[in-house]
């Protein structure tokens, strides 16, 4: 058995994640042509690449089926309950920067907290009959920060994509989403509230707390976090 | 975790007894439509309840409680007064706490009655009281009436007591508006400067989405408004922390209330119903003068109780959910009965915490 290392399959998150690993030392790769989804590693014995998409990591950490993972701090708090029961937080890998914010349109210069948004979603369901809708594929993380901060009249709406679209198209009033620059928000008229950051993510290197490590498995992560700089 | 069958056997005992007390046995169908639930309790409901859904009925939820079906079906069609008792299954998420459980039953007893509240207040608690009695278990009371009334009689704008009334049940909200209305929290930047412009809609963004100009203009004359009234005084701030500070037995509660009432006068007809609520309470047989009361209890549980609230809690197992807990929601039933509505109370006990603690039979 050799420790299984959980890296995104696809895109600059996983060409930094290379970066990240052979600057100390851990060359990861992509093995056989540019569909097959297959990995080596040199630089350390024992270490096994699992190439997944980012979305599926926390996942497999939290059942065990890999040992180490690389991915966003968002997708772990949203889709692990309790999560740092099932994930140990080894390092910020100081890339894929992005922040979970909330926006509303530009236009609404009466709405700059979330104290206003409170207000504005009780004279809205008033208005229009039903709660104000908050695009978002974060629904966990969002829904607490609201809850958290006694945000009412609200509803959630699912957006797996173009969150950014959802208001002018009327599908939603306010969106919840992860931006790094802000651009893609002023592009579409939305500004962001001034207490409305709901988590400030980037990718991270986590392991697993379930899987397990036999006697070989633990000398081999004790060399990884050596290489690694993780004391 | 005590087998299901001795748990069952309970449920059956306890609404036995709730029968013979004369309550109507109901029973509630498991799935509920999701969006009567959303629009009660908010999106909060959801990282409570199992929502589920197929095409034809839309969304679902795995029913978070019976109260809802039991206010829904008695004023379909329900007699007055009437009583009402049930028991099965509630399933609630549990995103937080791998210990709690997410499937279990509750028996419930229910009183739709509206000429006698504190007798019917009474009623209930003391009927739980005693078949807990076995137990021993400590009693929690509160009734949130009385913050409610306290809020109305602030001096200031029906805008601002309607904001802190919707936020009751949601304590740091409810602080940080009583911060702003008093004056004690700085305005934003971004507030004073939209109050400071000439014509804040001036160069506009475009405007998206459903909400519109007029919206916008609207609640920008709503803070203009705002602004010039005059802030909640430090003496009415004092008040209500007074009131929110209420941590006594009942005796010493009543008498606590009644101090505050001289400079509050707005709580003294609830302050009164409590008095009528604890004289009912001694002619059962309870001790109203062991008996807790903190006027900020049930603050943060479910939403809908508005008057009196109550708990059962094993003070050895400090770690158990409330073995049995209820309260008044008279508004909830306002707002299930869209323009009718009929005062109610009732509690729910679970079985399984009963067989866990050894039982009360």
């Amino acid at each position: 058995m050799s420790i299984k290392l959980g890296v995104p399959s696809k895109g600059r998150l996983m060409e930094k994640t290379f970066g990240w690993f052979g600057d100390r030392g851990v060359v990861l790769g992509r093995s056989g042509s540019d569909r097959e989804y297959a990995g080596f590693v040199k630089g350390i014995g024992n270490v096994e690449l699992v190439l997944l998409s980012a979305g599926e990591v926390p996942r497999e950490l939290a059942a065990g089926r890999i040992h180490l993972g690389v991915t966003g701090t968002d997708l772990i708090r949203e889709k692990l309950g309790q999560w740092n029961t099932s994930v140990k937080e080894l390092a910020p890998l100081g890339f894929g920067h992005a922040d979970l914010v909330l926006a509303v349109p530009a236009a609404w210069v009466d709405v700059n907290t979330l104290d206003d948004l409170d207000a504005v979603a009780a004279a809205f369901r008033q208005a229009h009959g039903f709660r104000m809708r908050i695009a978002t594929k974060y629904h966990r993380l969002v829904r607490d920060f609201l809850r958290d901060h006694g945000v009412a009249d609200y509803q959630l709406v699912d957006s797996q994509g173009a969150t950014e679209g959802t208001v002018k198209f009327e599908t939603a009033e306010a969106v919840a989403d992860i931006t790094s620059t802000g651009d893609t928000l002023r592009a579409n008229h939305l500004k962001l509230l001034e207490d409305g950051l709901v988590l400030k993510s980037q990718a991270t290197l986590y392991q697993s707390v379930a899987a397990p490590l036999g006697q070989e498995n633990r000398e081999t992560m004790r060399a990884m976090r050596r290489l690694l700089g993780i004391d | 975790m005590p087998e299901r069958a001795a748990i069952k056997a309970e449920a059956a005992r306890l609404r036995g007894l709730f029968e013979a007390a004369g309550a109507m046995p109901v029973e509630a169908s498991i799935l509920q439509p999701a969006e009567v639930l959303l629009d009660l309790y908010g999106e909060d409901i959801r990282g409570r309840a199992y929502v589920t859904s197929d095409v034809l009925r839309g969304e679902q939820m795995l029913r978070p409680d019976f109260t809802v079906p039991v206010v829904q079906m008695h004023m379909a069609h329900g007699a007055e007064p009437a009583r009402y008792t049930y028991a099965g299954e509630v399933f609630r998420r549990q995103e937080d706490d791998p210990e709690r459980a997410s499937e279990y039953i509750q028996v419930g007893y229910e009183i739709f009655e509206r000429d006698a509240p504190a007798a019917s207040d009474a009623e209930v608690f003391a009927l739980f009281h005693q078949m807990l009695a076995p137990l021993g278990l400590r009693a929690a009371t509160g009734d949130i009436g009385i913050l409610m009334a306290a809020v109305d009689g602030l001096q200031t704008s029906d805008r601002r007591k309607a904001a802190l009334r919707r936020h009751i049940w949601r304590p740091r909200r409810f602080r940080a508006l009583i911060d702003r209305f008093s004056g004690r929290a700085t305005v934003p930047e971004s507030r004073a400067a939209l109050l400071a412009a000439d014509d804040p809609m001036a160069g506009l963004a475009p405007v998206i989405g459903l909400r519109s100009k007029a919206e916008i203009a609207a609640r920008i004359k709503v803070l203009r408004e705002d602004a010039v009234t005059p802030p909640i005084s430090a003496n009415e701030v004092a008040l209500i922390d007074a009131v929110l500070g209420v941590r006594e037995t009942s005796g010493y509660a009543l008498e606590r209330l009644r101090d505050i009432a001289v400079d509050l006068p707005a709580i003294s007809g609830a302050v009164d119903r409590l008095a009528g609520r604890l004289e009912a309470l001694a002619a059962r047989g309870v001790d109203v003068e062991a008996l807790d009361f903190e006027a900020s209890y049930g603050r943060t549980q479910m939403e809908y109780y508005d008057g009196f609230v109550f708990g059962f809690y094993a003070a050895s197992r400090p770690e158990l959910p409330p073995v049995a807990s209820g309260g008044r929601y008279d508004a909830l039933t306002r707002q299930l009965g869209q323009g009718r509505e009929i005062p109610a109370v009732g509690g729910v006990i679970r079985p399984g915490l009963v067989v866990a603690l050894g039982g009360a039979s």
